[in-house]
């Protein structure tokens, strides 16, 4: 019992991270349809600047706060000054001049920061913690707090301000959108922005327990991709499920299905992706999408 | 001075001139009429005053001001508004939060009470106050029709473009419809341009009509000058064949 509780602990640390990225993945895919496939190499490089900070001697809350600002800017830039152009044209161009940033982004990490894997000490110690007769680990808690957090405060910022109103309502029809006097244009760029802060927060998070190196995120990004699947890819609330479902599942599909084990954690995550797509390709929360013909 | 003057504009879409160097002022405080067949060019005139489409010539002026330089997402702010003829909302969110949208150039940005209590009030209005929280995806043509008036007016615009409002009701709400329109027009201080291709109202309640036909201005006038318009009369009904 006391394993089982405390993979159902580490499993939904983890299905925050995957949660905090696949959100990301469903903010930009919402608003403009697009897949972005940078957005793991995204949180690696955010990852690798609040390790900078903290290596020239920042502390860590601090360091991650000046992180995410840095992100949410570069993530609203990169919309602007690379993605924009190529908006009138086909999606397709969009998604794969995603992979080309992928490859860019992890190119420029690589350059930067060198491949060697990094000790990144989290904020959270990893000793564990006592409630009520069962160890945790406090960084697994931390990890669990810190998501929920996040994660709030976006649901709160979708849909109690007026930034938020502004951000659903381009995404859902940008040219009403625009005849009521939203700014379409920029709200395209603050979804990126988010995006890129949101994956900020997965990195970071991510890095103590994973080791930071160019290709961390590479994998947590496919767990991430099939959360979102499985949440359904147009929502939000789904994406956070998706994560910490999807989390909880490997860890005890891990401990307890003996042929499982380790390696074959991926395997059952393009499982999910698959068996989802076949039998609910909208997902748990999604909406299918009917198109008048 | 009118509100909006619209002189001498001309929009083509390839080969085809949807607009063809037309003219009209719309005066404020008045109810006016945009007639004409199907494909006369009646909402693309619509689509230029909101800078949905830029004009190939001509010039706009609203309240004095040149609206040419005014981007579409700013034209609600210098105060017009506008329905469509199918109605475009944000399907997905609820009826509160489409009107929200309405108000967003009205909204500051931490202090949305005053708008919400706005929102409600402007709902209760137009009669749909009970639907404030169902999405608007699944609700009445009808209805949506509301939701989307109440977005418009929630803008506090000076000038409400109206396209079509008529389409879709039977003939007892089409006579409520029209006593509406002018209600509205006294209670929030409006100007309404109407496209409608139901008679029977634009004649009831504009006070000045334009004609358009193939994207030429035919004619111009009250009701009845229009009615009596042989030009206007061939459009609708086809010119008498010539004597053989």
């Amino acid at each position: 019992m006391t394993n089982f509780l405390q993979q159902i602990v580490s499993g939904l640390a983890s299905g925050g991270i995957y949660g905090s990225l696949a959100l990301a993945i469903v903010i930009i895919h919402r608003s403009t349809g697009v897949i972005n496939f940078a957005q793991g190499e995204m949180a690696t490089l955010s990852a690798f600047v609040c390790w900078t900070l903290v290596d020239h001697g920042w502390s860590f809350w601090p360091a991650f706060a000046a992180t995410l600002v840095l992100s949410f800017a570069a993530g609203a830039a990169l919309q602007a000054i690379v993605i924009r152009p190529l908006q009138s044209g086909p999606l397709l161009g969009i998604v794969i001049l995603t992979i080309g940033l992928l490859i860019a982004i992890n190119g420029l990490t690589t350059w930067i920061w060198g491949g060697a894997a990094k000790q990144f000490a989290g904020p959270f110690s990893t000793s564990p913690i006592n409630v009520g007769g069962v160890a945790f680990s406090k960084q697994d808690i931390g990890v669990i707090v810190v998501s929920v957090i996040v994660v709030a405060l976006v649901g709160l910022l979708f849909t109690r301000t007026k930034l938020g109103l502004g951000l659903r309502a381009a995404a859902v029809n940008p040219v009403e959108a625009r005849l009521v006097g939203v700014r379409v244009a920029a709200m395209l760029a603050v979804g990126w922005g988010l995006a890129a802060a949101l994956g900020a927060v997965a990195g970071v998070m991510a890095a103590p327990s994973l080791f930071l190196e160019p290709n961390m995120m590479q994998t947590v990004l496919l767990y991430s991709f099939a959360a979102a699947v499985l949440g359904g890819m147009d929502s939000p609330v789904g994406a956070v499920v998706g994560g910490l479902v999807l989390g909880v599942l490997l860890n005890l599909s891990g401990t307890y299905v003996h042929w499982i084990g380790g390696e074959l954690r991926l395997a059952t995550a393009l499982a999910v992706i698959l068996g989802v797509l076949l039998l609910r390709p909208s997902g748990l929360f999604g909406r299918a999408a009917v198109r008048r013909v | 001075m009118a509100l909006l003057s619209v002189r001498n504009v001309t929009r083509r879409f390839g080969g085809i001139v949807a607009i063809d160097d037309v003219s009209l002022d719309v005066e404020k405080g008045q109810i006016v009429g945009l007639i004409g067949p199907n494909g006369a060019g009646k909402t693309t005139l619509f689509n230029v005053i909101t800078r949905l489409y830029k004009p190939d010539a001509g010039e706009l002026e609203f309240a004095g001001k040149s609206l040419l330089h005014t981007p579409p997402h700013r034209i609600v702010r210098r105060g017009i508004a506008r329905t469509f003829q199918n109605v475009e909302l944000f399907r997905t969110m609820t009826v509160l939060d489409n009107v929200l949208v309405g108000a967003h150039t009205r909204t500051k940005p931490f202090r949305s009470g005053a708008v919400r209590a706005r929102a409600h009030e402007v709902l209760d209005y137009v009669g749909i106050a009970d639907f404030a929280n169902r999405p608007a995806a699944g609700l009445s043509f009808g209805t949506l029709k509301r939701v989307e008036l109440a977005r418009a007016l929630v803008a506090e615009p000076q000038l409400l473009l109206l396209d079509e409002p008529a389409g879709g009701l039977n003939h007892a709400e089409v006579s409520e419809l029209g006593t509406f329109i002018r209600k509205l027009r006294d209670d929030f201080d409006l100007t309404v341009l109407l496209v409608e291709h139901h008679m029977g109202l634009v004649m009831g309640i504009a006070e000045r009509i334009h004609v358009l036909d193939f994207g030429r201005k035919i004619a111009e006038g009250s009701p009845d000058e229009v009615q009596r318009n042989t030009a206007v009369i061939e459009a609708y009904l086809g010119a008498e064949p010539a004597a053989a």
